[in-house]
């Protein structure tokens, strides 16, 4: 089927810089928002790497309390907006419209404006860690009336939100659009692979989600400097309902990092397990009333402000509602390896510890989701070890097996496989040690945010402070495999991996700078999910 | 090809406008907050009446004990005090309370008392016909002053609530500066 992809190298694209700064192309943009991520990641993961060395010991080390609040803040920000969603995002950008036989996205114009205002967002958000009265340092949630009382960082930090969010709405703008518009024919709804169905799900709980976390921050600015009282208790408002708008973005934005993920090993699992995913038609079902749920349980992240019973009963029966979905997800996952001719190539062993580790966070989300024990592990470590298995064992891990599988279709090259797996073994021993003590640490009721810590922490802090510099160290390794492919090796074939299925792996590695001008003509069993 | 266009531009059209009913809502959390915190007596905020309005009822024979709490919020150089720290009453009575009140910084000071009535369901049964808490409070430096509280408990509150808090806090009201 390598017919199907004419190469049109005969295109008038500008050379050099003005390639990536003017670029339409969904490849590069793909590829520039996967770049950004990578340096996002070490940027959030240096802030990170302070605040283990700061906690390596109880006392104050080496910063103050008010700039350690401030990384454990910005390495929150940047992760979540700078790391995590833009990789999502870049993945959607290369491999949708391959996917689905599209000649690009459909608004290339926006996704170039998508893209290039972000690296503008997130120079404004660390260049308030320089500013007077220093970063924002009163946690990502931004719960007033803590926030307000922020320097001159305030309004800088308030305008980094809009101005990602307004990047991920067109972003998540653009992907329903090419997605619902421009499949090729014959690849129907049910059809498509479940990476191209999360991403869609994804993108409406963005633009649901999205808007409703700027308007937040925008009543936080008018709130500062306009003299409203949205959560002003003196003129008539109530803080508690800052908690309430945000977390109705917060919740869904949990979501919006773990679905792409989902996509993802769903569709590597069954590669490297040569056998169809089990279960198509339930996962794209579980995925979307996961979606849906997510509107309903936001106040699970507040039972302790003040409720009627029947409000935290409510959250309560609601969240434990969502591990349906979840367990769904997770029995298909692990039937399609049940009895298949298994090969552990690292994108594969990134998979399969993502389901082991996912799930093990999901665990302790189930715990933290019952009302009356939320309010022992309420902001203790263990809500830390919880939500860091699983965004970091759970989507960074997703998205290093998606980096891996797709790296031979993005270089043409394969990677360096022997590399590879000790990153992975790296990988997945330092992040346990670095997140299991954390349970331990918030069952003992360690608070989350302090900079110093009773003596009776001492020893699982100095454990887990070890396991994060060596999670920090060993992804230096996941740079050096990345530029190494992207420079040479063993060419990569138009299907990289033996089991692979799909139409991104019937054109060439590297894909062309325009594939699938005219649209593919699908064969029966290239439309097997 | 056309059609196509055609398909994308209606897409993006219902996103954008999605998009900004999204923004909307956002915004319409706060009446529907206040509604709902009306409804259920989530966070406490009590109810105003007139003296005298409703039909008089024949009292009951029960007796509910109010605990009279006080706070001051952050940076407000006040101090205040319950007269009283707890009062037996019977449903459906008026009572009074007083808080006594210090400004204790050298500048004049406006401060706004904001009430808060657990449990949160006791609150819709806590009506107040005079109270400090409705208009701002302004102190003279070092001024002392007492402030009345006229409040009676419906006589429909919950057999099980025996006892319910009535706590103030003092904000420094909007716009002060001093």
């Amino acid at each position: 089927m390598s017919t199907v992809a004419h190469e049109h190298d005969h295109h008038h694209a500008p050379t050099g810089l003005k390639r990536w700064i003017f670029s339409t192309n969904h490849k590069d943009i793909g590829t520039l928002y996967l770049i950004f991520s990578l340096m996002m990641f070490f940027i959030g993961g240096a802030m990170a790497m302070i605040i283990r060395a700061e906690l390596f010991q109880p006392g104050l080390q080496f910063v103050d309390p008010q700039f350690y609040n401030s990384m454990v803040t910005v390495h929150a920000l940047i992760m979540i907006f700078g790391a995590v969603m833009p990789a999502g995002v870049g993945l959607a950008n290369w491999m949708i419209p391959l996917m689905i036989g599209a000649p690009d996205m459909a608004l290339p114009r926006m996704n170039n404006m998508s893209f290039w205002i972000l690296p503008f967002g997130f120079a404004l958000l660390i260049s308030t860690l320089f500013m007077n009265g220093g970063g924002p340092a009163g946690g990502w949630t931004m719960y007033p009336p803590l926030v307000l009382q922020l320097g001159d960082a305030f309004p800088f930090l308030i305008f980094t939100v809009h101005i990602l969010g307004v990047s991920s709405i067109m972003g998540a703008i653009n992907i329903i659009a090419t997605v619902f518009n421009m499949r090729a024919p014959g690849m129907t709804l049910m059809k498509m692979p479940l990476f191209v169905w999360t991403w869609v799900i994804t993108a409406f709980l963005l633009i649901a989600s999205l808007p409703v976390l700027a308007g937040a921050v925008t009543m936080l600015l008018t709130d500062k400097y306009f003299g409203t009282s949205f959560f002003n208790a003196a003129g008539g408002g109530d803080p508690v309902l800052f908690q309430h708008i945000f977390w109705f973005f917060g919740h869904p934005e949990v979501y919006i990092l773990a679905l792409p993920a989902f996509g993802i090993v769903s569709t590597i699992i069954p590669t490297f397990a040569r056998k169809p995913l089990f279960g198509y038609a339930s996962m794209v079902y579980a995925t979307a009333s996961i979606a849906i749920l997510s509107f309903f349980v936001w106040a699970h992240h507040m039972f302790t402000v003040g409720m009627p019973i029947k409000g935290e009963l409510f959250f309560m029966y609601a969240t434990m509602l969502i591990a349906v979905p979840t367990g769904v997800k997770v029995f298909n996952w692990m039937a399609t390896m049940w009895k298949g001719a298994m090969t552990f190539e690292a994108p594969m062993l990134f998979s399969i510890a993502f389901v082991i580790l996912f799930t093990i966070g999901g665990f302790s989300g189930l715990m933290l989701g019952i009302t009356p024990v939320d309010f022992q592990y309420h902001d203790t470590y263990f809500v830390v070890a919880h939500f860091h298995y699983v965004l970091l064992t759970g989507a960074v891990f997703s998205l290093m097996a998606a980096a891996y599988y797709w790296l031979p279709k993005w270089t043409g090259y394969m990677y360096d496989e022997k590399l590879a797996k000790i990153h992975f073994w790296l990988s997945t021993i330092a992040a346990n040690v670095l997140f299991f003590p954390q349970h331990f640490l918030g069952l003992a009721g360690m608070p989350r945010r302090i900079p110093d810590y009773n003596i009776v922490f001492a020893d699982f802090n100095m454990i887990s402070s070890i396991g994060g510099f060596a999670y920090g160290i060993s992804q230096l390794l996941f740079v050096y495999i990345v530029i190494k492919c992207a420079l040479g090796g063993k060419k990569a074939k138009a299907q990289a991996w033996e089991g692979a299925k799909g139409l991104e792996w019937t054109v060439p590695s590297p894909a062309p700078f325009h594939t699938f001008e005219t649209p593919p003509k699908l064969t029966k069993s290239m439309l097997e999910n | 090809m056309a059609s196509k266009q055609r398909g994308i531009k209606k897409t993006t059209t219902i996103l954008f406008v999605v998009t900004i009913l999204m923004f909307g809502f956002g915004y319409a959390m706060v009446p529907l907050y206040d509604a709902f915190c009306q409804i259920t007596g989530l966070n406490g905020k009590t109810q105003r009446v007139t003296e005298g309005a409703g039909e008089a009822s024949p009292l009951i024979d029960r007796e509910v004990r109010i605990l009279f709490d006080s706070n001051v919020n952050g940076d407000l150089p006040w101090r205040l005090k319950p007269s009283l720290k707890s009062l037996k009453v019977q449903p459906g009575k008026f009572y009074d309370a007083t808080y006594t009140v210090t400004n204790m910084a050298d500048v004049p000071v406006v401060g706004q008392a904001i009430p808060s009535v657990s449990p949160q369901i006791a609150s819709l049964y806590f009506k107040k016909s005079e109270c400090f808490c409705f208009v701002n409070q302004v102190l003279e430096p070092g001024e002392t002053k007492d402030m009345l509280v006229r409040f009676e408990v419906d006589q429909d509150l919950p057999k099980d609530v025996g006892a319910l808090t009535l706590s103030y806090t003092f904000f420094r009201a909007k716009g002060d500066n001093s």
